[in-house]
């Protein structure tokens, strides 16, 4: 017995033997997919045939939906063990379903997911990169080096535009958050220590305590640490999208040393002006130092000078800008190394940017550990 | 043809940079299905017509308007609304380098239809499949060629079924073999589900093979200078700059006489 029953204007269902034969009729495309899906799941779901035909003659045009509503179909009967078969494609239906690979995806099964690597390879594989990564980082830092040993011998051979470009957006562009950023540095030591020294009578001590602070300690790496923000991240993206622009290989097949050329130029406009900004920085910090203490703490402008130029002392200067000497190399190395190691796209550069901050913070305060340590033991300038 | 309502209608076009007029008084009507190629030398304004097309720039003047709607006084929900039935595939591709090429087509199927996860990726699957690149829904950009770049991105500007498809320069550094297969999908996609194509090129071979319809620019008269069958208009051009165009063999004559 062969029944047949009409039960949607978009299909024909005829019952075989051992199934059903579906009659496909009309347009199966975006239009029609929702309805049709639903109704025809619903049909496999009640009848759970174990062979379905369908048949594609009456279908008038097909898209990549209605390839998605046969894959439906297919997917469901081979997840219950049963037997789909698409018969009747003529013309530009035919067409459609060789276009959109239907035969290729049915065949391909269910699509396999990218798979996690084995945990021993991917450590394996991230110690060699990091090994690799650490060579370039010696070749570049030699390169670096030589370059600077370069400028020495033969000043002339430098790019000075870019360097005064550099030394502009470096240290001019930076004058004004690095002295601001000083000045309420220097205010608050000054305000929170008076509350402490106010209660042993001593905030005649503030100018002392202030200066000592900003010059040793606090200029030289809050401007380091404004420099890394605003330059280092700065390079970190200049040069990365100029490597995935291939403008570093473009400067090496004219037969330009990239690092000379770009990082050479970046690396002696930070050494000359950071100390620079360093020196503002202390300044800009004294200054709020002195307006707590003139105005809060009832100190005359002169004592408050005079106290400030008594403790401090030209070494004293001097190995603030020593440290800035240092931190400012650091920024420049660290933003234009990342910058090389970029690789791939624009998250690549994003990465870069970010690591050439963090690391340069990162470096900033261990190297300052270290020089508190020289300072302490081993300096001239000792504090005890 | 030309009785039927235009899907673009743009009329008196004035496109500016500055103080530069790039294009002045452009009047153009193009038709549902059909196969626009818009050519032109270098500074033309050809990628400044498409822009605008898309209402990525205002018109100084004129106006631009995209299946019935001013492009450039729609509000930002109907911009929106409008730009699903649009689909663009830029020169380099532009798919996000942080997402798989699966990713990157079922993003606007996950943004704008009410599809279930499964369906989405197999209608991935079946997009991947339609320009050749099955098997590499995992993959991401950076591991692909220049040419399956292409085909992606084309993969994810047809996403959606748009009614209207730009191309700003697909065959642009591709081999040869490459943009001639470019070519044929395009041929394809365009008889399959019968979108309207708005294709930015100079390369003639591409234009003879896919265009309807061929208008060209120039630079001097800042407007439309030759419209019509690729085919008519290499035998009939009349413009200098045309008939140099379509037939280059002229140049290479010119340059003996000379």
């Amino acid at each position: 017995m062969h029944g047949r029953a009409r039960e949607n204007p978009g299909f024909e269902v005829e019952e075989t033997k051992d199934g059903i034969v579906l009659s496909l009729t009309g347009a199966l495309d975006t239009h029609s997919y929702p309805g049709l899906k639903k109704d025809l799941e619903r049909l496999v779901a009640r009848r759970c045939p174990a062979r379905l035909e369908i048949r594609l003659e009456k279908v008038s045009r097909m898209d990549d939906h209605g390839v998605l509503l046969l894959l439906g179909l297919h997917q469901k009967m081979r997840r219950r063990g049963g037997e789909c078969h698409v018969e009747g494609a003529a013309g530009p239906v035919a067409e459609a379903l060789r276009m959109l690979r239907f035969e290729e995806i049915c065949a391909a099964g269910p699509l396999k997911k990218r798979r996690l690597p084995n945990p021993v390879v991917a450590l394996g594989e991230e110690a060699i990169r990091h090994a690799l990564a650490m060579r370039e980082m010696f070749v570049f830092t030699g390169a670096v080096l030589l370059g600077l040993l370069k400028v020495c011998v033969s000043p002339f051979s430098l790019r000075w535009e870019d360097t005064v470009y550099s030394m502009r957006r470096v240290g001019v562009d930076a004058l004004p958050i690095v002295a601001l950023i000083s000045f309420l540095l220097g205010f608050i030591i000054a305000f929170m220590s008076s509350a402490q020294l106010r209660q042993f009578g001593a905030n005649s001590y503030v100018a002392y305590l202030v200066a000592l602070a900003i010059v040793r300690e606090l200029g030289p790496i809050m401007t380091a640490i404004v420099v890394a923000g605003r330059s280092g991240s700065a390079f970190a993206s200049e040069i990365g999208t100029m490597k995935i622009n291939e403008e570093l290989n473009a400067l090496t097949t004219m037969g330009f040393d990239p690092v000379y050329f770009l990082v050479v130029p970046k690396t002696v406009a930070s050494l000359a002006v950071v100390p620079l900004l360093t020196l503002f920085a202390c300044l800009f910090g004294i200054v709020g130092g002195l307006v707590v203490g003139v105005f809060i703490l009832d100190l005359t402008y002169s004592q408050y000078v005079k106290q400030t130029l008594e403790v401090l002392t030209l070494p004293d200067l001097a190995w603030s800008c020593g440290k800035s000497v240092v931190f400012a190399f650091i920024v420049a190395w660290t933003g234009c190394l990342r910058g090389f190691e970029v690789k791939g796209g624009a998250l690549a550069v994003g990465g870069a940017t970010t690591s050439a901050v963090v690391t340069s913070i990162f470096l900033i305060i261990v190297i300052d550990s270290l020089f508190a340590v020289v300072q302490l033991y081993y300096g001239a300038f000792a504090l005890t | 043809m030309e009785d039927r309502k235009p899907v673009i209608r743009i009329q008196g076009l004035v496109a500016r940079y500055g103080d530069a007029t790039i294009l002045d008084n452009v009047n153009l009507d193009l038709h549902a299905g059909q196969i626009t190629v818009v050519v032109g030398g270098s500074g033309c304004g050809k990628s400044t017509l498409l822009k605008h097309i898309i209402g990525l720039y205002k018109p100084w003047a004129g106006t631009i308007e995209m299946d019935g709607k001013n492009v450039a006084a729609l509000d930002d929900a109907g911009y929106r609304e409008l730009m699903r039935n649009v689909g663009i595939l830029y020169q380099s591709g532009a798919l996000l380098g942080s997402l798989t090429v699966g990713e990157n087509i079922a993003l606007p199927i996950l943004e704008y239809t009410d599809l279930d996860r499964d369906s989405v990726a197999a209608l991935v699957r079946v997009k991947l499949g339609m320009v050749h690149l099955s098997g590499y829904e995992n993959h991401l950009p950076s591991e692909l060629s220049g040419g399956m770049l292409k085909r992606a991105g084309l993969a994810r500007a047809m996403a959606l079924n748009p009614k209207i498809l730009f191309f700003d320069e697909p065959s642009a550094g591709l081999d040869p073999i490459t943009a001639a297969d470019l070519d044929q999908l395009i041929l394809r996609l365009s008889r399959l589900y019968g979108t309207t194509m708005v294709v930015v090129t100079h390369e003639l071979r591409s234009i003879f093979t896919i265009a309807d319809r061929c208008v060209m620019l120039d630079k001097s008269t800042r407007g439309v200078i030759a419209d019509g069958d690729p085919r008519v208009l290499k035998e009939t051009a009349t413009h200098p700059a045309v008939r140099r165009f379509f037939n280059p063999e002229l140049i290479e004559a010119d340059q003996e006489a000379d």
